[in-house]
């Protein structure tokens, strides 16, 4: 008996009985399709997050309050004194330059009759060079706005849509933050959808106007976040060292005990990615799941198809069959089993990957599921195995039977 | 005398149901010789059919000796077991057995694909149908035929491989007497022409009556009782 032989026979066999034989491979398609489908979506959503990070510059530091590494008792608050201090070129020159900032995330901004809820920046004109926004139309905010307290803003694309419904002509129109009346200086020019939501739904106004009018903070020197521009990518460890010592030296730390944490974009690629690894791992884990419950389905058939056909091993037996060729008989039906439904859950999880992509883009998160060789690899030949696994135990059942007993079988 | 193709010397074989031990051959002897058309005899429990399972390479005797066809098979394993079966041991049952998925073509092949015959094996399986007159059935499916051209069908895979000797167990079993008596006629038949050696397995005594030697089995032994006196103890 050869292989070839045996191959025809199991796609005849599997043939005869095409319901049973569909449905226990719609269980392995459900499975590899999850598993593929749900490695491509994890993967896709860490290419894009990765690119958002990436996106935002190499040579950018993030400093923040407080610790967890640290033990610490009193945690002093990042001040504009402290963002003064590191853009002094002479106690940190590898800072090219640095832009506090404070927010908040939920205010309502109105304009009209129209009202949105979005996110408030508080920033100074470092902040639009250090993030590299631009201005659709308007100008930025300058130096004479952060003194003078003005009461002007910048809108994000989606806050001009939702109050205006449009996105152009609106410089020297009036929008209430708060209630508090601003005159519109500008609109940003159109970021996109990013991971983290959108940069389009914002508003930004000078850091002091903000800090004195908007946003209460119990220190009124208090800033949520310090962003520093290296002067170069390779000169972002040193600036980092440079603002350590400068924050030590202000905040009076004991050794070890720093109370603020500064970030550089490589940390966060490093965090995003081991996050977003655990969260595929976990997806990855439950679709493989469902494929070991479809193999499970598979011993059950393969089970009931033994016993359904004891007479014929019986007389398979009488007419010469070796224990092997049972063996390798029903052998080659559960792995085909498992083998067509794995061909057919790549292409469905293929085509579950490709819609859940269009559904992102539809929405404005632009991201792009990536079906791997790895795991269409990994999908056929798990597959397989769990045929041959789940398929020897019947197999063997079958070739061990003793002829006399199977022929006698009703 | 002609060659002995079965030689079987004191056969014995116990089944063990659980406590209980049962002897179901008790030290059987016989011999078939090559050519011969010999009938197995016996009531239900007389060990007739242990006897068929181990004549047809089927089950081991528990000890004693089997020679079929020159050759020791009592002690083989299982595997070596299912290859004499292949090669010198064709079969035939009470309900035919044949596989309903496929052909008549494809049912006689069976054996020959066990054997690893891939040369010619349609052929031989061809000329085998054309034997039992069926060379218009070749590609009908069991359901397709009718009851007599199936046994036909197992009389033609039974043959294939040239086997040693045939088992035909209740071969008209299944059959209304009409179509059994063409079955007979036709393994009858074969016999004559090809000189093939016919064990049948029956109830019927008129089956029986149609071969050269009636072997009766009782308790696990051939029952030598001359057939005068077993027609008076019948009698009484």
């Amino acid at each position: 008996m050869t292989l070839f032989q045996a191959f025809i026979e199991a796609l005849e066999s599997l043939n005869s009985n095409k319901l049973r034989s569909g449905l226990t491979i719609l269980g392995i398609v459900i499975g590899v399709a999850a598993v593929i489908a749900m490695l491509a979506i994890g993967r896709g959503a860490q290419d894009s997050i990765t690119g958002a990070i990436s996106g935002i510059g190499t040579n950018l530091l993030f400093v923040f309050s407080g610790n967890d590494q640290a033990n610490l008792r009193n945690v002093r608050p990042l001040t504009i004194q402290d963002a003064e201090a590191i853009g002094d070129p002479f106690l940190a020159p590898h800072v090219a330059a640095v832009a506090p900032f404070i927010q908040s995330g939920n205010v309502i901004v109105s304009a009209g009759g129209e009202q949105a809820r979005t996110s408030l920046g508080g920033v100074t004109p470092e902040y639009f060079k250090v993030r590299n926004f631009r201005v659709a139309e308007g100008e930025e905010i300058n130096q004479e706005h952060l003194l003078g307290r003005a009461s002007v803003a910048l809108l994000g694309v989606e806050v001009a849509e939702k109050l205006f419904g449009r996105r152009e002509g609106l410089v020297g129109e009036t929008v209430r933050i708060e209630g508090q009346p601003f005159r519109v200086i500008g609109v940003m020019e159109e970021k996109g959808g990013s991971s983290f939501g959108s940069q389009d739904d914002v508003v930004f106004i000078p850091m002091t106007t903000a800090r004195t009018r908007i946003i209460r903070r119990s220190t009124i020197n208090r800033v949520d976040l310090i962003l520093v521009q290296a002067v170069s990518a390779r000169d972002v460890p040193q600036a980092a060292e440079e603002v350590a010592a400068i924050l030590r030296e202000r905040h009076r730390t004991e050794v070890g005990a720093d109370d603020f944490t500064i970030l550089s974009q490589q940390d966060f690629l490093q965090t995003v990615d081991t996050i977003l690894g655990v969260f595929t791992t976990f997806l990855g884990g439950i679709a493989a799941i469902s494929l070991l419950v479809g193999g499970i389905g598979i011993m059950n058939i393969m089970l009931v198809s033994v016993s359904e056909r004891t007479r014929e091993i019986g007389l398979r037996k009488a007419l010469g069959a070796r224990k092997r060729d049972i063996l390798i008989q029903f052998l080659t039906e559960s792995s085909l089993l498992s083998l067509i439904g794995g061909l057919i859950g790549i292409l469905l999880g293929w085509v579950i990957a490709y819609i859940v992509g269009q559904i992102a883009a539809a929405t404005g998160n632009a991201f792009t599921p990536a079906v791997g060789l790895d795991a269409i690899l990994l999908a056929t030949i798990t597959s397989t195995i769990i045929g041959l696994f789940f398929g020897i135990y019947p197999a063997n059942r079958a070739a061990n039977l003793e002829p006399v007993e199977a022929l006698r079988y009703e | 005398m002609a060659e002995a193709v079965v030689i079987a010397e004191n056969l014995t074989k116990v089944y063990k149901m659980g406590e209980v031990e049962v002897h179901a051959l008790r030290g059987l002897s016989l011999q078939i010789f090559k050519g011969e058309v010999v009938s197995i005899m016996g009531p239900s429990g007389s060990g007739k059919s242990t006897l068929m399972n181990i004549l047809g390479c089927l089950d081991h005797p528990t000890s004693g000796r089997y020679i079929l066809d020159g050759e020791e098979v009592s002690h083989l394993r299982d595997d070596q077991l299912a290859e004499i079966r292949n090669r010198k041991v064709g079969f035939i049952f009470q309900s035919f057995n044949l596989l309903g998925r496929q052909t008549a073509l494809a049912n006689v092949e069976l054996p020959l694909r066990y054997a690893g015959v891939t040369k010619g094996r349609k052929e031989r399986a061809r000329q085998s149908l054309v034997a039992v007159g069926l060379e218009n059935r070749l590609h009908h499916k069991p359901t397709e035929l009718s009851g007599g051209q199936q046994q036909r069908v197992a009389i033609a895979r039974a043959l294939v491989n040239n086997p040693a000797i045939i088992m035909a167990d209740e071969p008209t079993g299944n059959l209304d007497s009409k179509v059994g008596q063409e079955i007979m006629d036709l393994l009858l038949s074969l016999n004559r022409e090809r000189g093939t050696t016919l064990i049948i397995v029956t109830h019927d005594p008129k089956i029986a009556a149609q071969t050269q030697r009636v072997i009766r089995i009782r308790d696990g032994v051939v029952d030598d009782t001359p057939e005068a006196e077993r027609a008076k103890m019948e009698a009484a």
